[in-house]
């Protein structure tokens, strides 16, 4: 019995100063099974066979006939809104309003679409992945401008700004006889719907044998790249990195905090309103307001980004891992199969991982007994922020 | 005729307002012990769905059904929120990111979607509904009539609940303690104050709340129950907490404000008057939500009136 006490007193939970690599790599997957597990028991509890369910899932989001590709269409939207939560939460900016962002970039990038119908494809497509990003950042501007000069709340006013951009989707299909709308025909002034895009403006695709590859993906995985180089090997993605960790050392250094905020804010929005004009272009070809809010690609891409713990090469992964839980939710949707076990996973696979952010945080070590033992006297200067928000940033 | 607009107007603020009015006073109790809550959207969806279900699927007496629904509707939020409170509190994460995780594991497409379709409560007609009651049987009074002394048990409920959390806040011990374990958490742990108990219990405390807020859309707003029913009222609920500078009355006066815009363009409409398309008033509460923000944090609001100052940051001795 003693020496089983003094075992266990040899056992110290201490501060890391740095974080392995392994580790950013065990996090995020041991989360995965885990939420698996978890959601596993959810499913055992209300009457699911779970093992059938996740075989279920499985062919569904992979070996089905075209359920890899089915994952690659899910992936792509959350390939975008997940690197614009990465890139905004990696400075601790808040921006969740990632989905007002893609809505935006949707209907600019539809009018752009339906307005210069007659250019060359290769033009077009390319005016509509500029308007995308303009829709999309302006977007993402407004709660930039207001959290850096006024220093109010970004968390709740992207947020809010998620519902009039959705209201402003069903204003222009819906409400209004707007150059979105479907005007030609009687039945469509009846039941509205948004103008088709000509087939120009259709983005092109890459196949192999049956696997059909979106151009979408291929741009998000490029500025996926993109991004991962800024934050990792520019000033800007220093300045970025300091601000995020220490933000009171960043001001003392002379970093121009407010408008990195709303510059980052400005990367966020693109990110996203590029998702949205990828919607248009490579799936949706035309404007659906519904279709757009029903799936909810701005929210799941926090998870993505968080699973992808804000490293916009490995949002990449993860989204194509929430594509798939995504897509087979939706594949699988009926009596038999629950609805809302996604959403449930997804959040169970957030929490997980943010239980898991403590083992990169700490780590446990045992001493022998009687040998000294001290924690480490005070935290990296760059760890202490890291647990919370500031008071002012949540007030003001 | 005008004047049945304006009371119609304050009816329904009053109705739209008093979901606010409980996840609001839920969230600012937790946010006054320090703790961050951006989960309300995704407990008052779980307890709208449990308050719902447990209404649909206990028999007996009405009065006593509607009790353990509400019950039911307050275990579900808090349930919730414990898993925040163990999150944020013991595990010290990030509570920005552990609150939004909450609402995506509880939200639209989540648990609540989900015990909704096992319990196949979804698109049904409530059986039981809180439903107006005539006080001291002066309903027909004019103008104070219909709003003072013709509401539901519930609205009744959270203006007693209102003053009860003032008193509790400002005028006790506890309420004392309370408050500097959201000012100074090192200083009241210091004075033998446990902190992690107090952060705990008004997290916990907040849930529940929520959870009933959740429920006064099922229980007596309208009784059935679909996805994502309560459409960002937990968002709204966590801004007024800022609106009101942490004060449960300053809290009561903006919730009926924001009822009132978002009764004003059905109200409009239902008598016929078209001067704007609806999606600008549906608009129009968020758009509000901004506009409030941006004043709450510009001038003399820079002093932050009430702002518990370790709010958002995880307690520990050892100081990281």
């Amino acid at each position: 019995m003693s020496s089983r006490v003094s075992a266990l007193r040899s056992v110290r939970i201490e501060r890391r100063l740095d974080i392995p690599r392994w580790l950013a790599w065990v996090v995020p997957v041991a989360s995965l099974v885990l939420a698996l597990i978890i959601a596993g028991v959810v499913l055992a509890a209300t009457g699911h066979n779970p093992v059938s369910a996740y075989r279920q899932m499985f062919q569904a989001a992979v070996t089905a006939k075209g359920g890899l590709t089915a994952t690659f269409v899910y992936s792509t939207p959350m390939l975008f809104t997940g690197l614009a939560a990465a890139i905004a939460f990696r400075m601790r900016t808040w921006n969740i309003g990632g989905e007002g962002q893609l809505y935006m970039g949707a209907v600019a990038a539809s009018g752009a679409g339906l307005a210069l119908a007659s250019w060359p494809r290769p033009l077009l497509v390319l005016a509509m992945m500029v308007a995308g990003v303009a829709g999309g950042a302006l977007w993402a501007v407004i709660p930039g401008i207001l959290r850096a000069y006024f220093r109010t709340n970004e968390i709740l006013v992207s947020l809010m700004l998620n519902y009039v951009a959705g209201y402003f989707m069903y204003y222009l299909i819906y409400d209004s006889t707007s150059y979105w709308r479907d005007l030609s025909t009687p039945s469509a002034r009846v039941f509205p719907t948004g103008k088709n895009l000509a087939a120009a403006a259709n983005w092109p695709v890459f196949t192999a044998g049956s696997f059909v590859l979106p151009f979408g993906f291929v741009v998000g995985a490029v500025l996926a790249i993109g991004l991962w180089f800024l934050v990792r090997s520019t000033r800007y993605g220093f300045e970025m990195r300091v601000i995020g960790d220490a933000r009171a050392a960043a001001e003392y250094a002379g970093i121009r905090t407010k408008r990195k905020i709303v510059s980052v804010m400005a990367v966020s929005g693109l990110a996203a309103g590029l998702g949205g004009a990828s919607q248009i272009g490579d799936f949706g070809h035309v404007l659906d307001p519904r279709g757009l809010q029903q799936a909810g690609y701005g929210y799941t891409g926090i998870v993505v980004g968080a699973l992808a713990l804000y490293n916009p090469l490995a949002v990449i992964i993860s989204s194509l891992f929430i594509g798939a839980l995504s897509n087979s939710g939706n594949a699988l949707q009926g009596p038999s199969f629950p609805a809302g076990l996604v959403g449930t996973m997804q959040g169970i696979i957030l929490f997980c991982v943010l239980g898991g952010e403590i083992l990169t945080r700490y780590r446990v070590t045992r001493r022998l007994p009687g040998a000294t033992t001290h924690l480490a006297a005070r935290p990296p200067a760059s760890e202490v922020p890291r647990d919370g928000v500031s008071a002012t940033e949540v007030a003001r | 005729m005008n004047r049945n607009i304006v009371i119609a107007l304050i009816v329904t603020a009053i109705g739209n307002g008093t979901p606010l009015v409980l996840a609001g006073l839920g969230e600012l109790l937790a946010e006054r012990s320090g703790v961050l809550n951006l989960g309300v959207e995704g407990m008052m969806l779980m307890g709208a769905v449990s308050g719902f279900t447990v209404s649909q699927k206990l028999g007996g007496p009405a009065a006593l059904v509607l009790l353990a629904a509400l019950l039911g509707a307050a275990a579900a939020g808090a349930v919730m929120a414990l898993i925040h409170a163990f999150l944020s509190i013991t595990v010290r994460v990030n509570q920005i990111v552990s609150g939004l995780a909450l609402t995506i594991f509880a939200g639209t497409a989540g648990l609540s979607s989900y015990v909704g379709q096992v319990w196949k409560v979804g698109g049904i007609h409530g059986l039981h509904q809180y439903k107006a009651v005539d006080l001291f049987g002066l309903k027909n009074l004019p103008i104070v009539g219909p709003i003072v002394f013709h509401e539901d048990p519930l609205v009744y409920f959270s203006v007693i609940l209102v003053a009860v959390a003032m008193w509790y806040l400002f005028r006790t011990r506890t309420g004392l303690y309370l408050r500097s374990v959201g000012e100074s958490p090192a200083a009241a742990d210091a004075m033998g104050i446990n902190v992690t108990r107090y952060r705990y219990a008004h997290t916990v405390l907040g849930g529940a709340l929520a959870g009933l807020g959740g429920a006064y859309f099922t229980l007596a707003l309208a009784p059935f129950w679909t996805d994502g029913l309560t459409a960002g009222d937990g968002w709204i609920a966590i801004a007024l907490v800022i609106f009101a500078f942490w004060r449960p009355d300053l809290l009561l006066l903006g919730a009926y404000l924001f009822g009132a815009f978002v009764a004003l363009g059905p109200t409009l409409q239902a008598r016929g008057i078209h001067a704007l398309p609806s999606e600008f008033f549906s608009a129009v509460p968020y758009v509000m939500t901004v506009v409030v923000l941006v004043a709450a944090s510009t001038g003399w609001a820079k002093r932050r009136l009430g702002t518990p100052a370790a709010l958002g940051v995880p307690y520990s001795r050892e100081g990281g």
